[in-house]
């Protein structure tokens, strides 16, 4: 029987240049290589739940298959905490099936409703990237499916090239079918955070550079509304997995056990004024002020790690026009770019709430994987006229620097700023030129910046 | 896992969206699962995905509705797996071609009616001998909202379903003495393939997952019929209510 397809308006998770694209969202794994062989459309692009703000998982006019249904776990080995699944499964899922058992996911970006397919193909990072580094390195093998039918099996010893393509690949190289992932064994489902505040960005970098390496996680909270012997004004909040022995009450007799609230939910768009500079102004002024240094804070996981997630379709406070999410990483010996970059966006009044900032570690050898040795400033920006320029100057800045964007936060880069930022996108578009000769993998992403050849 | 009863249930039809989550909710209460299904490929996954996320026994078995002569030795198959005779059953297989096909094509009637009436009526009167010989056990069988009223755009499936509808009120009498259960389960809309991409008004559609707690919980209780969502039985109340004259004016 062919697919079921669905017309539907499209776009990431920041809600800006929908585009109507035909779905499939096949249940049999072997659905996916009718559709690859793309009867249906020109092109396809698989899709997750699709939490990439940007047009990378949008395919306007085209194909994009849904991988939700294909999310059956396959098998886990709990000596070596390896898990194989389809990559339609969640992270959420894998919290939820293996923290009962002591496992947590290795790493994690800010919301837990990212697909494991996801994850590999933006090559995700979370608080824990200066120690632990990205998704990727966490992934054992993967299982690839190619245009032209084949399965390929891509691990570090096998289609390595392809392995590294893939990890930040943004879908280009094939439909990822199945994965093996190492979880990280943890004690209990808190972390024991510190939050210390910091007056100046000067005294968050000094702070990070001196402390991060006694956490495994690890990310300030700034205030980009703030000014001159306030810019960069910061809560340092930095945190280590909590030993079952340093529990207390029910929490030690339940080390697991959580308790969850019902997601709230934002039901509709809110009208574009509900966040404006003196919204955001005041919230940051009381989270600042709320947060005093504090040492030895016991949290559950969903609080530290997923504070949005509390909020289903929190994107949608920022009204029917959307966002961008800017995320700029700068090597450390580009401190100067970070301040103008800060300086920028307190001008402009433009920057939303919770921005962050964070060092990364080492970079892995993912040909368009975004994380750096580095500072990364993450925030978002609320669509008004003018965004598009504003945003290029900030890339402009970043270039400069010697920096880079993030492709699964990027909206509106050009091809020249992006090529400028990914030196080795040449060999990333040989083999994928190699796997897809046909051109059968696209994305509006893929079109914008010109990332298939 | 909870299984101290040493519950068991066997569940045909595994690879369809709805009859998967309510595999996976007998899993979450501590059933050990026979899945069955034609495709064995598919089948073999989700029966790993059972035991992965809920730890419990859970064997894939090759099974094909309309293959009214392996029904014999696919029962004794399961009791081989099980190591005993399931607790209850779970009749989720079913084909629907398309209508205008079928009302060209008497190949797909005859294809409907071998699945969704002989295979079933087949393998149902197979565990009913067992069922009932024990004096205990629970069926529950997904009919269709379709088999209520004969529709214009799917009338054929309809009449299969409401056979099998008709056959189900009849097997629930006679088991009821023996201490079996019969549940007609009626979905509704759930978000599955077969709904994907028609305009379904949101709130009329469950998910899988409703869908499929609500089957267990039906069928735990031994309820006589079951829809996911309540109101459909209010919907269908008003549908059958509605007079032949109006009904054949009705484009449904």
């Amino acid at each position: 029987m062919a697919e079921a397809i669905m017309q539907q308006t499209l776009s990431g998770w920041g809600g800006m240049n929908s585009e109507v694209c035909d779905m499939f969202r096949p249940e049999k794994r072997r659905a996916l290589s009718e559709l690859i062989q793309c009867k249906h459309s020109d092109s396809l692009i698989a899709r997750g739940l699709g939490r990439s703000y940007g047009d990378t998982a949008v395919n306007g006019g085209s194909a994009v298959v849904d991988t939700t249904r294909l999310d059956r776990m396959l098998g886990f080995d709990p000596d070596e905490g390896l898990l194989e699944c389809e990559a339609g499964v969640s992270l959420a899922d894998i919290i939820d099936v293996f923290l009962p058992r002591g496992y947590f996911v290795p790493v994690t970006p800010g919301t837990k409703f990212v697909t494991v397919g996801g994850a590999i193909a933006n090559d995700v990072h979370g608080k824990n990237h200066h120690v632990d580094g990205t998704f990727c390195e966490f992934v054992e093998s993967f299982t690839l499916l190619i245009p032209s039918g084949e399965v390929l099996t891509c691990s570090r010893d096998e289609n390595e090239d392809v392995f590294w393509a893939t990890a930040g690949g943004v879908g280009l190289t094939g439909i990822i079918l199945t994965a093996r992932i190492r979880l990280m064994a943890v004690e209990s489902a808190y972390i024991t955070a510190d939050y210390t505040q910091c007056t100046h960005l000067d005294s968050a970098l000094e702070a990070m550079a001196a402390t991060d390496e006694n956490y495994q996680y690890s990310v300030a909270w700034v205030d980009c509304l703030a000014k001159g012997k306030n810019l960069g004004r910061s809560v340092l909040m930095q945190g280590n997995h909590t030993p079952a022995a340093e529990l207390s009450g029910t929490h030690a007799a339940a080390p697991f056990a959580v308790k969850g609230g019902l997601p709230k939910m934002v039901p509709f768009n809110c009208p574009s004024f509900v966040l404006n500079p003196l919204s955001i102004q005041a919230f940051n002024t009381v989270f600042y002020a709320a947060h005093g240094t504090c040492t030895g804070k016991i949290v559950d996981y969903d609080q530290y790690f997923y504070p949005l997630d509390a909020v289903n379709h929190w994107n949608r406070l920022y009204g029917k026009s959307g966002f961008a999410q800017f995320q700029a990483t700068l090597p450390f010996e580009s401190k100067a770019g970070l301040v103008t970059i800060l300086e920028r966006l307190a001008k402009s009044r433009r920057a939303s709430f919770l921005a962050v900032l964070k060092t990364f570690g080492e970079q892995n050898p993912g040909l368009l994987s975004h994380p750096m040795k580095g500072y990364t400033l993450t925030l978002d920006v609320p669509n008004r006229p003018g965004l598009t320029l504003f945003l290029h100057e900030l890339d402009k800045i970043l270039l400069d620097h010697g920096g880079r964007l993030y492709l699964a936060k990027d909206a509106v880069a050009t091809p020249e700023t992006i090529a400028a930022m990914y030196p080795r996108l040449d060999e990333f578009r040989a083999i994928q030129k190699r796997l897809d000769p046909k051109g059968v993998l696209s994305s509006s992403m893929a079109r914008r910046l010109g990332l298939v050849g | 896992m909870n299984n101290e009863f040493n519950y068991s249930v066997v569940i045909l039809g595994s690879t369809s969206g709805i009859v998967r989550a309510t595999a996976h909710a007998y899993a979450e209460a501590g059933y050990a699962l026979v899945l069955a299904a034609r495709d064995d490929e598919e089948n073999k996954i989700l029966a790993a995905d059972i035991r992965v996320r809920y730890g419990v026994t859970c064997h894939a078995l090759h099974f094909d509705g309309a293959d009214a002569a392996s029904h014999p030795k696919f029962v004794t198959d399961c009791e081989a797996a099980l190591g005993t005779n399931p607790t209850g059953l779970i009749l989720g297989f079913g084909y629907m071609a398309e209508q205008e096909k079928a009302q060209r094509d008497v190949t797909e009637v005859q294809a409907m009616v071998d699945v969704n009436l002989t295979g079933a009526i087949s393998i149902l009167e197979r565990f009913a001998a067992v069922f009932e010989e024990r004096g205990s056990g629970f069926m529950g069988v997904l009919s269709s909202v379709a088999g209520e009223r004969g529709k214009q755009s799917n009338y054929i499936y309809g009449a299969t379903k409401a056979g099998l509808t008709c056959y189900l009120e009849g097997l629930r009498v006679r088991l009821f003495k023996a201490n079996v259960t019969v549940t007609t389960i009626q979905p509704g809309f759930v978000d599955t393939k077969m709904t994907y991409g028609l305009p379904l008004p949101g709130p009329l559609v469950a998910t899988p997952e409703q869908a499929g707690r609500a089957i267990f919980k039906a069928v735990s209780k031994g309820q006589d019929e079951a829809y996911v969502l309540f109101f459909w039985r209010y919907i269908m109340l008003i549908i059958k209510a509605i007079p032949r004259w109006q009904f054949k004016k009705m484009s449904m």
